[in-house]
């Protein structure tokens, strides 16, 4: 490679700051537009690692109103922030209603934020199949800190440890059962753990259980997540929850651990375009393959079954894409 | 797991401009578009027009939907309108709903909005107006 590949059009109104451009190109991504790659391509060396920060945790414990209140403590510490509200996406029309905006605080005229809510798309695992890639864009944009609001479900969404540096899990007092549910994967994600509507009884009593639970649990390469309360309605416990997200950032920069996690964040993305590809490409091979339809006819005839036919098919096909 | 490739769903941003408290009309007509395959960025209460326009952007929308039963339509409509074409954002097609007089209504078509509903309005003819009018990705 001698050099980065030659900016688009796209790509240099996205680094000059031009908005309308930057949404359109995530509208791109969204929809798996191979027009917009050579864009991803010219930007992707240009943007360093920014700062991702999951934000997740169950439907309605604050996740939205904690972003909000993150916001502007960062922009009083003049960090710019790029956005992004992950809902679902509903299984049967496709359809979705996207809400988080409701308690952004506008401000329109603010070059150092940009919002962009999306839906899931029947990606599982609480973002959407594009999540990733608009974080890249936001950081080439030039937003110092991105912050990601997962879909709020029951269960423990673990994608966004596959996009965040830092994860933080939402939740609220009295979630009793719940917490034990969620037990399970909580602890594999959450670098810090906000109790939120600290303005309600039991917050205290909440953070205590959970503190028992983290000293339980086996430390995760040498991080043992931060538990703080906060209310994001009252703006209280704010500015603790930004130092324990740094205290998580400045670990990951202290040793090997971020360029770890990077590592294995790419490997992940890397298999999945891979095998995006693959799928594409095997199933070019086989729609056009005279051999499948009769074996399909004797699978139906009982003649042969699934598994031998998949070996009679598999070899082949690889051979086929190899040659490509 | 590559989703399957389909076409682009028409996004829509649901507005209300104003101090104006009704938004159940706003959210019918959200709940609507989204059961028509939509993806409706519902944005709630008491927007500013400059809010409105800067969302539109960032959201990329295909269409902005506004709604009023305050009575401030022709206070607030129209600056939406200039807005559009100070961002060059004309491309983007206005709808709006709620208690706004016939004659006011025919005015608001004058300065660009595609179509003015009132109460009772069928979501059916809603959602059909919607895909007549949203913008079409190139
Ligand atoms: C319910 C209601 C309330 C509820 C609102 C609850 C809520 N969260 O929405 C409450 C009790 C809180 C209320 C309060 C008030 N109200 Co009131 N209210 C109504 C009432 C009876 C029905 C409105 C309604 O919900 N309709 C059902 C929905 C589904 O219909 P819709 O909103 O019209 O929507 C349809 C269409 O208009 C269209 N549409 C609407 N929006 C959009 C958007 C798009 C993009 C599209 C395409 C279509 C579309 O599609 C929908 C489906 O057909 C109306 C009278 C009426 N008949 O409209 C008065 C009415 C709107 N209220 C009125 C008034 C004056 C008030 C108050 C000021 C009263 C007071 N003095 O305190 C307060 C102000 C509240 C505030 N903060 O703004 C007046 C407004 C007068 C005016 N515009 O000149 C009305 C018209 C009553 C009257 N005849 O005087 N109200
Ligand atoms: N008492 C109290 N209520 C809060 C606090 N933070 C948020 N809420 C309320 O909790 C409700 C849900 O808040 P959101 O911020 O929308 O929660 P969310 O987790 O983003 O919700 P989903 O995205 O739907 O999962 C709203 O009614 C908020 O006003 C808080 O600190 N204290
Ligand atoms: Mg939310």
């Amino acid at each position: 490679m001698n050099g980065p590949p030659p900016l688009t059009p796209a790509a240099r109104r996205i680094l000059a700051k031009d908005r309308a451009t930057l949404a359109r190109v995530i509208s791109a991504v969204e929809n798996r537009d191979p027009a917009i790659v050579p864009t991803l391509r010219a930007l992707f060396p240009r943007a360093g690692p920014a700062r991702i920060i999951g934000i997740t945790g169950p439907l309605g414990v604050g996740k939205s109103s904690v972003i909000n209140a993150l916001l502007a403590h960062l922009r009083g510490l003049g960090r710019s922030v790029g956005i992004i509200a992950v809902d679902p996406s509903s299984p049967f029309t496709g359809g979705s209603v996207l809400g988080d905006r409701i308690r952004l605080e506008r401000r329109p005229g603010d070059p150092g934020v940009f919002i962009r809510s999306m839906a899931s798309r029947g990606h599982a695992g609480g973002v959407a199949a594009a999540t990733l890639e608009v974080t890249r864009l936001l950081a080439a944009f030039g937003m110092d800190i991105v912050l990601v609001e997962t879909v709020g479900s029951g269960q423990v969404d673990v994608a966004i440890r596959e996009i965040a540096s830092t994860s933080v899990v939402v939740l609220v007092p009295h979630l009793g059962d719940e917490v034990q549910t969620l037990k399970a994967g909580l602890f594999e994600i959450a670098d810090v753990f906000c109790v939120n509507k600290a303005d309600l009884p039991g917050a205290d009593l909440a953070a205590k259980d959970l503190r028992e639970l983290v000293s339980l649990a086996a430390s995760r390469e040498g991080w043992r997540p931060r538990i703080v309360t906060a209310s994001a309605r009252e703006g209280r416990g704010i500015g603790e929850l930004w130092a324990a997200i740094e205290a998580h950032e400045g670990y990951l920069d202290a040793g090997e651990a971020r360029a770890l996690a990077e590592r294995r964040r790419i490997s992940a993305e890397l298999l999945g375009l891979v095998t995006e590809r693959v799928e594409r490409e095997v199933a070019e091979a086989l729609a056009s393959d005279p051999a499948v339809g009769q074996l399909l006819d004797r699978i139906v005839r009982r003649e042969i079954d699934p598994h031998t036919a998949a070996a009679e098919l598999a070899p082949p096909a690889r051979r086929r894409s190899r040659r490509r | 797991m590559p989703a399957p490739v389909r076409e682009a769903p028409i996004r829509v941003l649901i507005a209300k401009p104003g101090l104006d408290g009704h938004d159940r009309g706003a959210k019918v007509v959200a709940r609507a578009l989204r059961d028509a395959g939509m993806e409706v960025i519902y944005a709630g209460l008491r927007q500013t027009p400059e809010e409105i326009v800067e969302a539109a952007i960032e959201e990329d929308v295909d269409l902005i939907g506004l709604s009023i039963l305050s009575g401030a339509h022709m206070a607030l409509f129209p600056k939406v309108m200039t807005l559009l074409k100070r961002r060059r954002a004309t491309d983007i097609p206005v709808f709006a709903g709620g208690i706004i007089p016939d004659e006011d209504a025919a005015r608001l078509r004058r300065l660009g909005l595609k179509a003015v509903f009132g109460p009772g309005t069928s979501l059916e003819q809603i959602v059909t107006t919607a895909r007549g009018i949203a913008r079409r990705r190139a």
